[in-house]
C-alpha cells in the first residue's frame, strides 16, 4: 500500500520502508470491510486536521512562527489552528531544548493532551540534546520523557523541513487502526507503565 | 582612569587597584555596602548603572566582580569583593542600592552558592529548589544521578529565605512569605502564548488587578556558561547564536571582539564592515519580529504577517551569505567565515527600498489605531531612574529617556565613523518602547545605506593560530544587541579554553522589572508590558 | 417571489391525510429538527472555512487548500477528528455542570434559529414577540459560558467566564436598545411583519440616520455578544490561553467552537432582519424592472447572502483590531454606546412621530 498525501509522489518520501513495515504489521491479520472503511474515514479526518499546541522553548519556535507566516503558510494543510490549551490540540511540536526543570512541564502537557495525541521532536536539542550534549541541565532527547512519533533534525530545522515532518506524521496517522488491531493507545499505556508519575506534595 | 583611582582612594583607603581594560578595585566585604552607596551617590562618581555581577570561583577563594557604569560621567569600574570561605561563602548584599542587584545576586547564589546577607529573596533563580550543588563551582559534580531528569512536578514553595546579620555579627536565616495565604495566585506560564517562551509568572491578582508577580526563570537554562569552560575558544562561539536567536550577529560580534582583544588580533576593515552590516540587518529583522509578536499579543494577529514579510527578506539575504536562516555562526575569530554573496549588495538595496513603505504601512495598520493607543499609552511607565536602577537597557531603556546605546557611549568596531541618531523618547510607556523600535529600524537602515556602497576590499579573515591560547587575564566587553547591552566577561588561565565565560544578557533585567511595572495594572497590561519589554527567554536563562 | 408557505402547507395537508393532527405536528417537529440540525452543521462548517479563508486573505496567505477543492473539506475533516477525540474528564469538578455547559451554549444559538426569517414563508415559528424571544434565548448562552468557566475548576476559565459575564450583561443592553429602536420604527415585534414592512425599501434607508447609528451600535455590540475580536476577552488567547473553554476537549470543545460561528450567523441574521430587510430583495421604488430582476433571486439566498456579508464585516474586525482591555470594553459600553443609544431611541421616536422618514 502506498501511503502518500495530495500532490506528493510516493517515491519522493524518505523512510518508505518504515511506513511499509508499519502497514504490514498493522494489516497482518487483514481488516474487516466495514471497519476498514470506517477506519479510512476517521484517518482521513485525523490526518487532515492536525492542530498544533502553541508551545516553543527556543529558536525552533521562531521557525515555527515563520511556518505560520505567509511564505510557508501551514494553513494550506489546515495546521494553522494552533491551540493554546493542550486539551484541544492534536500534537506537540517540541520546538527547542527541554531542560531538567521543563521536563515535568512537558510531561504534564503531554498528559493533558486528549487522545489521539502525537509528538514531533523538532530540532537537534529535542532529538538528542544537540549542541548542549555536555550540559548538566538538558534532557538528552525528549523521548526520555514522552513518546515521540517523528524526529526532525536541524538546528533549527527549516520551515520546509517542519512541513515535511508534519506531513510524515499525517502519513503515519493515515495507516492507524481506530478499531481493534494494534492501537497506539496501548503503546502509550505501556509507556506510562515504564515511566510512572509520582504524587508530589508541596 | 588615574583620576578615578584618586577619587576612590580618597574615599576608601583600604581599596587596592589593578589596571586592565576596566579599572578594578578590590575592597573587603565589610566595607562593600558603604562603598557601594558612595559609588552611587557621590557627585564625582555616580555609578548608577550596575551592568552585571560576575560570580567567580578562584578555587582558593570565592567572590564577585561588580561591573559598574556611570551614566553621567561615562566611566566604567569593576569592583572585586572576595571571601576566603569556600565552603559557605557569604557576602553583603547591595540589593537596596541597585534594584537589579537583587536578581543578579540570586543568579550568583544559584551558580556559586554565595549567600548575600541582606538580600530579601535568596532563592535559586534558574535551577529548581531541590537541585544538588552549585553548577558553576569548579568542584561541581556533574554526575547526572545526583540530579536526574524527573517527570514529577517540581516542588513549589511560597516561602523564601533571607539572611540577616545580627548586632553581634552572626548571620541568621529567616523565612519570608512570598505570597500570603489569602492571595489568589494564577500561574501564567511556562507554556503560555504570551510569555514569549518558557517564562513563568506566578501572579497574585485581585479581580483583574495584579497585586504581585513572582518571576520564575530557568525553564530553558541550558548551562551555556559551564559548557563553555570545557570547550576551546572557537567552539564557544556558536552558543552566542542560541542565546538571543535574533541578535545572533551582535552577540557573536561581542565574543569575537573580546577574544580578539585578548589575543591581540587585528581584523581587517572589510570584516569589520561586514560585521556591522550583519548586526544592523539582524537589528531590523529582530525589531520587525518584535512588532509582529507584540501586536499579536495585543490581539492584532494580522500585523505579524506584515512584519514577517520584511524579516523573511532579510533572512533570504542572510541565508545567501551565511548559509542558514537563524543560527548563522558567521563571525569567527579573526573576521568572518565566508565572503559576502555576489548578490548581497543588490539584495540589501532592494530591502532598503521597501523599508520606508513598510513602516508607513505598519503605522497605518496598527500605530494609528485608537484601541492600540488605549492599550499602550501610559501603560507600564518606567521612569529614567528606575530604568537605570533596574538596568533596563536597549530600546526599552531608551524609551525611558536613558541614552544607553553602546554604539554611542562606547563605540566599538566602526560605529564611531558612522552617522546615525540614537532614538530617545521620554514617555517610558509601552507606546514609547514600541515607537523607539520602529524608529530604530529606520536608523539601522541609514547605517546600512552608508556602508553598502563602501564595502572595502580585503581579506575577510586574518590568520589565527590553529590552537588559540589566550594570555592570563580578564576582559569585559559590551555591545549593543538588538534588545540592549550585551556583555561578555572572559577570564583566561592561559589554556585553550576559558576559565570563566560570563554572559551578560539584556533580557534578564527586562524580565526582572516586570513585577515593578505591573503592580496595580490589569492582567491584560501584563501582556502589553511583557511584550513591549521584548525579552527573549533563552537569552535570560542561558 | 416563491412563497415557501405553499410548500409547508402542502406538507401539512399531505401528512393530515394519513395521520391524526397530533401525530402530524410531531412528525413535522421532528422533520424540522432534523433540517435545523443539518442547516446548523453545514452553516457552521461553512463559516469555519469562510473565516479561515477570509483571515488568510487579510494576512496575504492562501488558507486551507489541500483538503477538497479550495480546502472546502477542511472543516469537514476537522469535524471528523473532533467527533472522535477523547473527552477528558477532570478530577475535582462538577461533572454534571461541566458536561451541561456546552449544550446550553449550543442550545442558545439553536433556539435563535427558530425565529430567523430564512425565506418567504420559511420560518420555524411565527409569533408576535419574535424579536423579544430572540433576545431572550440568545442570553442563555452566557449561562453556559459561566457554567463552563466555573465547573472547570481552573483559574483561567474562571476569569474568562467572569469577563464574559460582565461583557454579556453590558452589551446585552446595547443590543436590546438598538433592536428596540428598530422595533419602534417597525411598530411590531413580529418577524414576518418586520420583513413585510421593508418590502419597498429596507429600514436602513427608510429610517436613515437613527437606523444607521443603531446599525453601527448593533454591529459593535453584536461582535461583543459573540465574543469575537476585538472583544474576545473571555477567550483572550494571549492572556487566558483559551479562556472559559480551556479545559474542554473533543466534541464538547467542538460545541463551543461551532456556537461561536453560529452566534456570528445569528447576529448577522438579526442585523439582516432589522436593517436589511431579512429575505426581502433589494427594491428601489420606481425602478420596476430592476425590482423584477431582484425578485428572481430566491429569498433564501437573499437572507443567507446578506448575513454572510455582514459576518464578513465582523470577521474583518477580528483580524484588524487589537483586543480591548476589560475596563476599556466596559467603558465603551457604559460611557459611550449606552448614552448614544438612548439619544438615538429618542430621535427615532421623534422621527416616527413627525413622520420624517421615507
Amino acid at each position: 500500500m502506498e501511503v502518500t498525501t495530495k500532490n506528493m509522489p510516493y517515491a519522493a518520501w524518505k523512510d518508505n520502508e518504515y511506513i511499509e513495515k508499519l502497514v504490514d504489521e498493522l494489516r497482518a491479520h487483514g481488516t474487516n470491510v466495514v471497519v476498514g472503511s470506517l477506519d479510512k474515514l476517521i484517518n482521513w479526518g485525523r490526518s487532515n486536521s492536525l492542530w498544533p499546541l502553541t508551545f516553543a522553548t527556543s529558536c525552533c519556535g521562531i521557525e515555527f512562527v515563520s511556518l505560520g507566516a505567509a511564505r510557508y503558510d501551514m494553513a494550506r494543510f489546515g495546521w494553522e489552528v494552533a491551540r493554546s490549551s493542550p486539551r484541544q490540540a492534536d500534537f506537540i511540536m517540541v520546538a527547542g531544548t527541554i531542560v531538567n526543570r521543563m521536563a515535568p512541564v512537558v510531561r504534564r502537557l503531554y498528559d493533558q493532551l486528549a487522545e489521539p495525541k502525537y509528538v514531533i521532536a523538532c530540532g537537534a536539542c529535542a532529538v538528542s540534546g544537540g549542541p548542549f550534549k555536555k550540559s548538566y541541565h538538558v534532557v538528552m532527547g525528549v523521548d526520555q520523557i514522552i513518546p515521540v512519533d517523528v524526529y526532525l533534525p536541524g538546528c533549527p530545522p527549516r520551515p520546509e523541513a517542519m512541513i515535511y515532518s508534519i506531513m510524515q506524521l499525517s502519513r503515519k496517522i493515515k495507516v492507524e487502526n481506530f478499531f481493534g488491531g494494534v492501537n497506539r493507545k496501548q503503546k502509550q499505556e505501556e509507556f506510562l507503565k515504564d515511566h510512572p508519575l509520582n504524587e508530589v506534595k508541596d | 582612569m588615574a583620576e578615578l583611582q584618586e577619587i576612590i582612594a580618597a574615599l576608601q583607603p583600604q581599596a587596592t587597584f589593578e589596571p586592565g581594560d576596566t579599572l578594578t578595585v578590590s575592597i573587603p566585604d565589610a566595607q562593600w555596602p558603604d562603598f557601594a552607596r558612595q559609588l552611587r551617590d557621590d557627585e564625582k562618581l555616580r555609578f548608577d548603572f550596575l551592568v552585571t555581577i560576575v560570580g567567580m570561583d578562584w578555587k582558593d577563594k570565592m567572590g564577585c566582580i561588580y561591573y559598574l557604569t556611570s551614566t553621567t560621567h561615562c566611566r566604567h569600574l569593576a569592583v572585586k569583593v572576595t571571601t576566603d570561605n569556600v565552603e559557605k561563602p557569604m557576602l553583603h548584599s547591595v540589593a537596596d542600592i541597585w534594584h537589579i542587584a537583587g536578581i543578579f545576586e540570586r543568579e550568583v547564589y544559584d551558580f556559586f552558592g554565595i549567600v548575600f546577607i541582606g538580600n530579601p529573596d535568596m532563592r535559586r533563580l534558574f535551577l529548581s529548589i531541590d537541585w544538588n550543588g552549585y553548577p558553576l563551582r569548579k568542584n561541581y559534580d556533574e554526575n547526572p544521578e545526583l540530579n536526574p531528569v524527573t517527570t514529577d512536578s517540581e516542588r513549589q514553595s511560597d516561602f523564601t529565605d533571607t539572611y540577616v546579620e545580627t548586632a553581634d555579627g552572626t548571620v541568621e536565616k529567616k523565612e519570608v512569605r512570598v505570597f500570603q495565604p489569602e492571595d489568589f495566585v494564577v500561574n501564567i506560564g511556562p507554556q503560555h502564548p504570551a510569555t514569549h517562551g518558557v517564562l513563568r509568572f506566578r501572579t497574585a491578582i485581585d479581580g483583574e488587578t495584579i497585586k504581585k508577580i513572582d518571576v520564575y526563570m530557568g525553564y530553558i537554562h541550558r548551562g551555556i556558561e559551564k559548557i563553555c569552560e570545557k570547550l576551546t575558544y572557537p567552539q564557544t562561539l556558536h552558543f552566542m547564536d542560541r542565546l538571543d536567536y535574533f541578535s545572533a550577529h551582535p552577540y557573536h560580534h561581542c565574543l569575537c571582539m573580546t577574544i580578539e582583544q585578548a589575543a591581540g588580533i587585528e581584523i581587517s576593515r572589510r570584516a569589520q564592515v561586514i560585521r556591522v552590516l550583519m548586526d544592523e540587518l539582524s537589528r531590523i529583522a529582530s525589531h520587525c519580529l518584535f512588532m509582529g509578536t507584540f501586536c499579536m499579543d495585543l490581539g492584532a494577529t494580522t500585523m505579524l504577517f506584515y512584519t514577517l514579510r520584511v524579516r523573511e527578506q532579510i533572512l533570504d539575504i542572510m541565508e545567501k551569505t551565511c548559509g542558514a536562516r537563524m543560527t548563522f555562526n558567521y563571525e569567527c575569530i579573526g573576521g568572518v567565515m565566508q565572503d559576502l554573496h555576489p548578490d548581497f549588495v543588490k539584495d540589501v538595496k532592494a530591502l532598503l527600498a521597501v523599508i520606508p513603505a513598510n513602516i508607513k504601512e505598519y503605522n497605518k495598520v496598527f500605530t494609528g489605531n485608537v484601541i492600540a493607543h488605549n492599550r499602550m499609552d501610559g501603560v507600564g511607565v518606567l521612569t529614567k531612574e528606575d530604568a537605570i536602577s533596574w538596568s533596563v537597557t536597549g530600546p526599552s531603556g531608551r524609551a525611558s529617556g536613558w541614552a544607553c546605546d553602546v554604539r554611542k557611549t562606547d563605540p566599538y568596531s566602526i560605529y564611531s565613523e558612522l552617522d546615525f541618531k540614537e532614538i530617545i523618547r521620554h514617555e517610558g510607556d509601552s507606546m514609547a518602547r514600541f515607537k523607539v523600535r520602529m524608529d530604530e529600524i529606520v536608523e539601522s537602515a541609514r547605517i546600512i545605506e552608508q556602508l553598502i556602497d563602501n564595502i572595502p576590499e580585503g581579506e575577510i579573515c586574518v590568520k589565527v593560530p590553529k590552537v588559540l591560547k589566550l594570555p592570563v587575564g580578564h576582559w569585559f566587553r559590551t555591545v549593543e544587541g538588538c534588545r540592549g547591552t550585551f556583555g561578555v566577561y572572559l577570564e583566561s588561565d592561559g589554556t585553550t579554553s576559558p576559565y570563566r565565560l560570563k554572559i551578560v544578557p539584556p533580557s534578564l533585567p527586562a524580565a526582572a522589572v516586570v513585577d515593578h511595572l505591573t503592580r496595580g495594572q490589569k492582567v491584560a497590561d501584563l501582556i502589553t508590558i511583557g511584550g513591549s519589554l521584548d525579552y527573549i527567554v533563552p537569552d535570560m536563562d542561558r | 417571489m416563491f412563497d415557501f408557505s405553499f410548500l409547508t402547507n402542502w406538507v401539512h395537508t399531505t401528512l393530515l391525510q394519513y395521520m391524526p393532527e397530533w401525530l402530524a405536528i410531531t412528525a413535522e417537529c421532528v422533520l424540522i429538527g432534523v433540517l435545523l440540525l443539518l442547516t446548523y452543521s453545514v452553516l457552521a462548517l461553512f463559516y469555519i472555512w469562510y473565516e479561515r479563508k477570509v483571515c488568510a486573505a487579510f494576512q496575504c496567505r492562501l488558507g486551507p487548500n489541500r483538503v477538497g477543492p479550495w480546502g472546502l473539506l477542511q472543516s469537514v475533516a476537522d469535524m471528523f477528528k473532533i467527533l472522535i477525540k477523547e473527552l477528558i474528564s477532570l478530577k475535582y469538578t462538577d461533572k454534571f455542570l461541566f458536561a451541561l455547559a456546552p449544550y446550553l451554549v449550543i442550545l442558545a444559538s439553536m433556539l435563535a434559529f427558530a425565529v430567523l426569517p430564512w425565506g418567504n414563508g420559511l420560518q420555524i415559528i411565527n409569533f408576535n414577540i419574535g424579536i423579544f424571544f430572540l433576545i431572550a434565548v440568545s442570553s442563555i448562552g452566557v449561562l453556559g459560558i459561566l457554567l463552563a468557566g466555573w465547573s472547570s475548576a481552573n483559574k483561567f476559565t474562571l476569569i474568562g467566564a467572569l469577563r464574559s459575564g460582565a461583557q454579556m450583561v453590558s452589551y446585552e443592553l446595547s443590543i436590546g436598545l438598538s433592536v428596540l429602536t428598530m422595533v419602534a420604527f417597525a411598530g411590531t415585534m413580529n418577524v414576518v411583519e418586520i420583513v413585510e414592512a421593508q418590502s419597498n425599501l429596507w429600514f436602513i434607508f427608510t429610517a436613515h440616520v437613527p437606523a444607521i447609528i443603531a446599525f453601527i451600535i448593533y454591529l459593535i455590540a453584536g461582535t461583543a455578544e459573540t465574543n469575537r475580536g476585538p472583544f474576545d476577552l473571555p477567550e483572550a488567547e494571549s492572556e487566558l490561553t483559551a479562556g472559559y473553554h480551556t479545559e474542554y476537549s473533543g466534541i464538547h470543545f467542538g460545541f463551543f467552537y461551532l456556537a461561536e460561528y453560529l452566534n456570528l450567523f445569528v447576529v448577522s441574521g438579526v442585523a439582516t432582519l432589522l436593517f436589511f430587510g431579512g429575505w426581502m430583495p433589494l427594491h428601489i421604488p420606481g425602478w420596476d424592472s430592476f425590482n423584477m430582476v431582484m425578485d428572481w433571486i430566491p429569498s433564501v439566498i437573499w437572507f443567507i447572502g446578506k448575513a454572510v456579508l455582514i459576518s464578513f464585516i465582523i470577521i474583518w474586525f477580528k483580524w484588524t483590531f487589537p483586543r480591548l482591555r476589560i475596563d476599556q470594553m466596559l467603558a465603551l459600553e457604559w460611557k459611550y454606546l449606552l448614552p448614544i443609544n438612548l439619544v438615538n431611541l429618542v430621535v427615532m421616536v421623534l422621527i416616527i412621530v413627525y413622520g420624517i422618514h421615507f
